[in-house]
């Protein structure tokens, strides 16, 4: 278990940047398009933005059924991805082939370019939970036994 | 970035993870581990590899560091002094013939941004001309990581998954499950 930390400073710091962790995570994801970042990145600091207020204010008892969901959220984000890439199988193209996704009203590269996001919203979701499943499951061990 | 600057950093880099073995103190070798990331982060963005850069700015020098650091809140700081092993004679010349190899086969690479080296003649160009019409993002990199490449893509993102399930089976509290 992690205990809060005592610094006031540490505390007024966290509360600062977590929300704007988290506004830049969202950056990283959606303007993956156009600037470096993508999912990997943007999963990397939406995991940060949740394990730097645990740092600072300790494990709250509510956080401890976070840690059951973190991996099914994961799982959850895997599955869009290979969603997102069974559809256009189903609709007769290739797996992971966007052009064929069923958006109306689009030509095929804008198709892609909403799938390229609909995937990095997946990994996304992957790579966040996986980073803090991992956190929790090193922090939670120890002093019981 | 001048190559001045690359040498730098590379050198900056090596003694960085030199101390990170040397260093007795492990919240200090962490802390090199970091540091090291680091200065190979803006190495990768020095040669152009922005995306790699990040990743290895928020994966090594971020994610992994507090990883290390929230494992070690579990076991002593310092490392155990142990009697120094005797250097096998056959490891250290396998090693040295290993590290000639590699420094051998090295020199054979082409130097970085050779227009005229063969990954870049190969589907580099066809990316490079394509990627935009066929997406629609201007990214390149996100583009083929995405979508030319996405089946790997999908793969990797399933390896970080299934790490991430190991560790949580390997880790998790065993009480609710025993009783």
């Amino acid at each position: 278990m992690i205990r809060p930390h005592d610094s006031v400073i540490v505390h007024t710091l966290a509360r600062v940047f977590t929300p704007i962790i988290q506004l830049f995570a969202l950056y990283v994801l959606i303007h993956g398009h156009d600037s470096p970042g993508g999912g990997f990145q943007a999963g990397t600091l939406f995991a940060a933005s949740v394990i730097l207020p645990i740092l600072a204010f300790g494990i709250q008892d509510s956080q401890v059924v976070l840690e059951r969901r973190a991996i099914i959220f994961g799982a959850i984000g895997i599955l869009l991805y290979a969603g997102i890439g069974l559809l256009p199988l189903i609709l007769g193209g290739e797996f992971l082939n966007y052009g064929k996704l069923p958006i109306p009203g689009m030509e095929a590269s804008a198709r892609r370019h909403w799938g390229i996001l609909g995937i990095e919203i997946g990994v996304t979701m992957a790579v966040a939970a996986t980073a803090v499943s991992i956190f929790y499951s090193l922090s939670e061990r120890g002093e019981g036994e | 970035m001048t190559l001045f600057d690359d040498y730098l950093l590379l050198i900056l880099a090596v003694v960085m993870a030199l101390g990170a073995v040397y260093v007795r103190d492990l919240f200090s070798g962490v802390l090199t581990l970091a540091a090291y990331s680091f200065f190979l982060a803006v190495l990768w963005a020095g040669l152009g590899a922005v995306d790699v850069a990040f990743t290895e700015a928020v994966v090594g020098a971020g994610l992994s560091t507090v990883f290390f650091l929230v494992a070690l809140f579990h076991t002593s700081h310092q490392e155990k002094v142990r009697k120094p092993v005797p250097v096998r004679i056959t490891a250290l010349a396998s090693l040295g013939i290993l590290g000639f190899l590699l420094l051998f086969g090295s020199v054979d690479l082409p130097v970085v941004g050779d227009p005229e080296s063969l990954p870049n003649k190969h589907v580099s160009a066809n990316y490079i001309r394509n990627s935009l019409e066929d997406t629609d993002t201007p990214n390149m990199v996100t583009a083929v990581l995405a979508d030319y490449r996405g089946f790997d893509t999908l793969g990797e993102t399933a390896v970080i998954f299934t790490a991430g399930v190991a560790c949580w089976m390997l880790l998790r509290r065993r009480d609710d499950s025993a009783s």
